[in-house]
């Protein structure tokens, strides 16, 4: 090859190349770093109202989709500037810790418990406490995200209120994976899982699981906005952060939350808590 | 079965519809991953020619070092650059975690081992007396190097499909450091990731095909560049 050609190429492709580094980078306090659970993103809902935001505000979301326990250390770190995640009781010790604040309701939905259509360990029609007790006493297949996810810490809650150690279980499997993958092993496997509801339906066309248990006052699954601490983390994006919490728990966002997913799976997904300011 | 067709159907779909968002995740993912491994060029093949042109001590250990870097795994990658970039980091002040330039960065540090190791190699395998000759012959040093590159040509274009290769198929390092962000960092790996996670199993498909298609492509031109220079 001729060195001018070979020039003339490189050349070429600094020149397409160029623009992606040069122009995507955003001035830095625009950005507001969002970190939240799969189940959000997954279900299409940030999809929906992120683009709104922005829109209204001029900010731009970096939205980073963990689970809720990475987001809640992200936090706890000052490496986001908003939270939107569902695991109370590791959101109550960020509060307390200070790294967080102003904790605020936006929505909920409910966990189910899912698994095979024939239902071996026969746990439909059972509380969710005596479910998980069939599911040991039978050593029926049982998958666990095991990822410190919010759905993760729930379904730990639920087996020490069924009085049963399943870890180390041969039954008692885990994927360390989000819910939708977790939720396919679970089809291929033919085992049971937790699952949030969103997620569930999102999918449900493709896992031909049955929801086996729903409804019980234990099975709430609410999903809070947390405010980091710019006072700990002098970097942090105060007024992003707290413009997109008030966005989540405005009356307009509320109701598109409520009328969300109701074309697609003909029922809503989530279900709006905040009171109206 | 029917799911590879309809993930085919699919992909012809979105690419004959010329779909923005796919077409947006497609050339971004070109253009990181085109800009890492022309970063990593530039870097790998200076170490190569520092290794191949010096004789220091420790030496051997380098040249262990580079090919262990071969393989360097792209989670392990994200996650130091990661922690390096995160805010309260040692280059947090930079603030481009989450956008393409990090991206660059951590690919850039995927590819630059494999360029420099496959470089070195070619490097080496050139004839001992060569480098001798042409100085003999009274060029300078910038030519002799100029002269090597130009010697070992058809190994180093091949490092740079193996660099190439390596970052536009790495996922762990991208969405980490990435975050896969919509309309910002979502490439095409990253979109794979996450369309299988929401069930949406023909898309991931179709972005999987397209991203065959791309790597194909890209790896086409570099042979035919390589093949022709290798006539002449």
């Amino acid at each position: 090859m001729k060195r001018p050609a070979c020039l003339s190429w490189v050349l070429a492709l600094v020149a397409a190349l160029s623009p992606a580094v040069l122009h995507a980078a955003p001035p830095a306090q625009k950005a507001v770093i969002l970190a939240t659970t799969t189940s959000t993103q997954d279900s299409g809902l940030l999809d929906e109202l992120i683009p709104l935001f922005e829109k209204e505000t001029g900010y731009q979301v970096k939205t980073i989709a963990v689970g809720s326990g990475q987001a809640i250390a992200m936090g706890k770190r000052g490496e986001a500037d908003v939270l939107l995640v569902h695991s109370p009781e590791a959101e109550k010790a960020l509060v307390a810790d200070g790294a967080g604040l102003n904790r605020r309701i936006v929505m909920h939905n409910d966990f189910i418990l899912v698994g095979p259509p024939a239902d071996p360990a026969a746990i439909a029609r059972h509380t969710a406490m005596e479910s998980f007790q069939r599911i040991a006493a039978t050593k029926s297949l049982f998958l666990t995200r095991g990822d410190n996810s919010g759905t993760h810490a729930q379904e730990l809650k639920l087996w020490k209120a069924a009085g049963i150690t399943p870890e180390g279980q041969p039954w008692y499997q885990q994927t360390g994976q989000g819910m939708g993958q977790t939720l396919g092993i679970a089809a291929e496997k033919k085992a049971y899982t937790l699952s949030d509801r969103g997620t569930y339906l999102a999918l449900r066309k493709k896992l031909g699981m049955a929801i086996l248990h729903e409804g019980d006052p234990s099975l709430r699954n609410v999903y809070h906005v947390i405010e980091v601490n710019p006072a700990r983390f002098p970097k942090v994006n105060t007024a992003g952060g707290r413009a997109f919490a008030d966005f989540m728990v405005s009356k307009a966002v509320q109701k598109r939350i409520k009328e969300f997913g109701i074309g697609t799976y003909g029922s809503p997904l989530f279900f709006p808590d905040a009171e109206a300011p | 079965m029917d799911l590879i067709w309809e993930g085919l159907r699919k992909a012809l779909e979105l690419l004959l519809t010329l779909d923005p968002e796919v077409l947006r995740v497609t050339l971004l993912s070109l253009q990181i991953s085109g800009a890492a491994t022309l970063v990593s060029l530039v870097i790998g093949l200076s170490v190569a020619l520092v290794v191949a042109l010096n004789d220091f001590p420790g030496r051997r250990l380098v040249i262990a070092l580079l090919n262990t870097g071969m393989g360097l795994p792209p989670v392990v990658v994200g996650l130091f650059v990661t922690v390096l970039l995160w805010r309260s980091g040692p280059l947090g002040f930079l603030g481009i975690l989450y956008t393409p330039s990090a991206m660059v960065l951590a690919q850039a540090a995927i590819a630059s081992p494999i360029i420099a190791g496959i470089g070195l190699a070619a490097l080496q395998q050139l004839p001992p007396g060569l480098r001798l000759q042409i100085l003999a012959l009274g060029a300078s040093r910038p030519q002799m190097v100029w002269l090597l590159l130009k010697e070992a040509r058809l190994p180093l274009l091949a490092a740079v499909m193996a660099g190439f290769g390596g970052v536009i198929s790495e996922v762990g390092a991208s969405i980490m450091v990435g975050g896969n962000i919509k309309g910002q960092t979502r490439v095409l790996t990253t979109a794979t990731v996450m369309e299988t996670g929401r069930g949406n199993f023909d898309i991931a498909i179709a972005l999987s095909l397209i991203l065959l298609v791309l790597a194909f492509s890209v790896n086409a031109v570099l042979t035919h560049l390589q093949q022709r220079s290798r006539r002449s």
